[in-house]
């Protein structure tokens, strides 16, 4: 029985842990100063991808990444935790995508990749922190979603059944086959890289970078096994409306960026007597910053 | 976080010239390509696995072991019911590594190993250790796996060494009340059930690192009314063949997550590794050799650890009015720390060579391949350095462990004193190396062999034929220095005909061989990359001098006749 789970995921500037250059003087991502990771919420997706192919015989988990030839990185880096392998789509057209291209742009994607019977992603990519890109992508594609999802509790060949993590509480849903699963930082950590499959999968490449390497022994390796060769789409290859691509496709424009700049607001001096600090105390209790 | 790419001085050992011949060797020509698909194709392919792999070590070791280390250290294993039940954060640390698939690491593939050579294998030690030295003992006892494929039967292996991949654990059963050093008086019986075609043992082991594993390696006395070694035979034991209980665990200083257990056998079913007799004169001997390697590793991955936390407090802690790192008091600390540091990984890395390529030659003629004279000849220089080195990287390294914990904490002033810093724990963690798997003093009893014969000294040649540049011409000079009074040592102590005074003396001689031998490889470290280990250099060796020359006045002036004053 063939199962088809498509993961999508993004590489994006690392945002967590931010210096101060990571902004550049005119409000943009400072890129060059914040290492490229896997979405942190997409590793959780793949996570719970790789439970799902666990409980299938037979399943397979394609990975589908949107961005420059270097995010082909995030294709390898799924292979290496469980993924069978990937796709890059990537394009200078497509460069500028707001939410709306962008689900477009993936559904394109999707449409090969059929038939499948998942589709997972993470919540929301932390660059953008829109969580837009999945639910929009379920509806160009017209197909149910689940959301905020936490935890796998059972998957068939029909149906999925998943926890939700709700504002207050959890939700447990089931859902028919094919459907789209966007899954938050509460579910299961991703497993780490394992060992056999980076030493297996450690040269997989696209064609571009199979183009540009000068290892010939990468390149023979890679042509002579399929399962190392990284798919590599472009706007063509994906029929998709030239206008409903990139920046062209995307309605949202920035009309400004402001730095945040945090300043102390009401600060309060007081000595150290047992007075003032008792009076501190009184404060805080009463205002429920303690107790 | 990553312990592996954070640290450039691993991908330095790791990537050092004689890694060439390590892997050649280890990969005979390469031949698994063909059969597995993530075997290496050739050199350059093999050492980009070994870097990855070890990235994945490092991180887990980052992310998880060093996250999970306070927390283990503060719950600690239990027992219940007969049986070990780790701490939340041990079995997360070993289920992580589990998942990871780095079990299993130097054995064969044809058993799921990854048939690394010991050089990365030992590095993943050391990696693991910086994130906790106690679960390094849990990820290091694979080791047992390695006697059972160099010693046992094609079925035993067949039946145990799969399991490795898949995160069974496993101990070495050894101690017993009455015989802790002196393993010749081990009594756990073994005796042979012809109706199950099985051994059953009976007795009682103590002090058993990981005692509740799924597999153990117990020595037991299978030739009964025999008092000695050549009664001992080596069992292999699976725990779901069931007979052994967890009585109790010991309440330790430190290491406390790694489980201490006293067990008591009854009938419990065994299978015997290799031949009869030869448990402890051979087998026991090739793990404890194993184990002291898997020592130094330790030591160094938390003298790293100590290291870097004295380092970075150093760097924060202002007292009057300057970084506490800018009086010489502290920088002439942590300089030596470092240098210590440096100097203890490079012998670790040295003697894994030496036995890496021992063993590679072994299985060789294991495989009854016939070897010409000069590959006879390195196959013996290889056994005796790496025999000659495993004792004198275990003290050193576990000494210099101690020292660099102690002096962690010393930087930290008052609040390394208390639980809020990890030194503390460090400090705690590093007490037992100098004493399990042989004490520094039994590590003595090993070496000094290799230095009255002169082994050591032709070592030491050897490190001195190479090339070093010019303006290291005066630390090799201090180097010769002290080979010269090593090798006056020796005679003097020789000669005077007194094997008590030879006794007496040892540790002294071998620590004079040590501080040169481990000055020699700082040097050639150094002379490799200057950037990296000039500083070291200069800083150990003169410290090794300072030493060597206080021991050599010591044996020089020494009057035998003396040695009364030490006795009661």
């Amino acid at each position: 029985m063939s199962f088809r789970i498509v993961v999508l995921a993004k590489q994006v500037p690392d945002t967590r842990n931010v210096g101060k250059d990571a902004m550049k003087e005119d409000g943009t991502i400072n890129r060059a100063a914040l290492p490229a990771i896997y979405n942190p919420e997409d590793l959780n997706a793949l996570e719970m991808a790789i439970q799902m192919k666990e409980k299938i015989e037979g399943a397979e988990i394609i990975v589908l990444t949107m961005g420059p030839g270097r995010a082909a990185e995030v294709v390898r880096e799924s292979m290496y935790r469980g993924a069978d392998g990937g796709f890059v789509v990537s394009d200078m057209k497509f460069a500028g995508a707001d939410t709306l291209a962008t689900s477009y742009t993936l559904s394109m994607a999707l449409r090969k990749l059929a038939p499948f019977d998942v589709v997972l992603c993470g919540r929301q990519a932390i660059d953008g922190d829109t969580a837009q890109v999945g639910p929009q992508t379920a509806e160009k594609l017209a197909l149910p979603q689940v959301t905020y999802a936490e935890s796998l509790v059972s998957v068939d060949a029909k149906s999925v059944t998943i926890r939700r993590r709700l504002e207050r509480g959890v939700e447990t849903m089931k859902a028919p086959l094919p459907c789209l699963i966007t899954v938050g930082s509460s579910a299961k950590e991703c497993r780490p890289r394992h060992a056999v499959r980076v030493m297996t999968y450690k040269y997989a490449a696209t064609p571009s970078e199979m183009a540009a390497s000068t290892d010939e022994r990468r390149k023979a390796k890679v042509a002579a096994d399929k399962r190392l060769q990284i798919g590599e789409w472009t706007a063509n290859d994906l029929a998709a409306e030239p206008e409903r691509l990139g920046l062209a496709g995307s309605p949202t424009k920035v009309k400004k960026i402001d730095n945040v700049v945090l300043v102390h607001k009401e600060a309060k001096s007081m000595d150290t007597s047992d007075k003032s600090i008792n009076e501190l105390m009184q404060e805080l209790l009463a205002s429920h910053i303690i107790g | 976080m990553n312990f592996y790419s954070d640290n450039e001085a691993l991908k330095f050992h790791l990537n050092h010239p004689q890694m060439k011949k390590c892997v050649d060797m280890k990969e005979r020509d390469y031949a698994d390509k063909d059969k597995y698909d993530y075997a290496p194709q050739d050199f350059e392919d093999a050492m980009d696995s070994y870097e990855k792999v070890m990235e994945i070590i490092g991180d887990i070791s980052a992310n998880v072991l060093d996250v999970n280390a306070e927390e283990v250290d503060h719950e600690g294993p239990q027992v219940i019911d007969g049986h070990v039940k780790y701490a939340r954060g041990t079995q997360e640390n070993h289920d992580v590594l589990t998942r990871a698939g780095v079990y299993g690491l130097a054995l064969p593939r044809k058993y799921d190993g990854l048939n690394f050579s010991i050089v990365p294998y030992v590095m993943a030690a050391e990696i693991v250790s910086r994130g906790d030295a106690g679960f390094a003992n849990i990820w290091g006892l694979q080791d047992c796996a390695e006697t059972i494929a160099e010693f046992a039967s094609e079925e035993i292996k067949a039946e145990f060494l799969p399991l490795i991949h898949q995160g069974k654990t496993c101990s070495m059963d050894l101690t017993e009340p009455d015989a802790g050093s002196d393993l010749q008086a081990v009594q756990l019986k073994a005796t042979y059930d012809e109706a199950k075609g099985m051994w059953l043992l009976n007795g009682v082991k103590r002090f058993i690192t990981n005692g509740d594993a799924d597999i153990k390696l117990v020595l037991a006395r299978s030739e009964e009314g025999t008092n000695d070694g050549r009664g001992l035979s080596y069992f292999v034991h699976d725990r779901r063949w069931g007979g052994f209980v967890v009585r109790r665990i010991e309440n330790k200083l430190g290491i406390k997550g790694s489980p201490t257990c006293e067990l008591v056998f009854t009938n419990a079913p065994a299978k015997l590794v290799g031949e009869r007799k030869l448990g402890l004169i051979k087998y026991v001997m090739a793990l404890m050799n194993g184990a002291r390697l898997g020592v130094g590793a330790q030591s160094v991955g938390l003298s790293e650890a100590a290291y870097r936390a004295a380092l970075k407090y150093a760097n924060e802690r202002e007292q009057f009015g300057k970084k506490i790192i800018q009086f010489p008091a502290v920088y002439q600390m942590l300089a030596l720390m470092k240098a210590k540091l440096d100097a203890s990984r490079s012998v670790l890395y040295e003697t894994s060579r030496a036995v890496d390529l021992s063993k590679s030659y072994a299985s060789l003629v294991n495989e009854g391949v016939k070897l010409t004279p000069e590959q006879r000849a390195e196959m013996k220089l290889y056994q005796r350095n790496a025999d000659m080195l495993t004792p004198i990287l275990k003290m050193f390294s576990s000494e210099y462990a101690n020292q660099n914990t102690y002096d962690a904490i010393q930087v930290h002033g008052g609040t390394g004193f208390m639980k809020d810093f990890p030194v503390e724990r460090m400090y705690r963690d590093a007490r037992i190396l100098t004493i399990y798997e042989g004490t520094s003093q039994l590590q003595v009893v090993a070496a000094i062999r290799h230095v009255l014969n002169g082994n050591a000294s032709k070592l030491i040649e050897s490190y001195e034929a190479e090339a070093v540049r010019p303006e290291f011409a005066a630390l090799r000079d201090k180097l010769k220095a002290m080979h010269a009074m090593l090798n006056k040592a020796v005679e003097d102590v020789k000669g005077a005909g007194n094997e008590e005074l030879v006794d007496f003396h040892a540790r002294r001689l071998v620590e004079m061989a040590g501080y040169t031998i481990l000055g020699n490889l700082v040097l050639l470290d150094a002379e490799r990359n200057a950037d990296m280990f000039a500083k070291s250099a200069e800083v150990f060796i003169r410290h090794g001098e300072s030493i060597a020359k206080g021991h050599a006045e010591f044996i020089a002036s020494f009057d035998a006749g003396k040695i009364g004053c030490y006795k009661d």
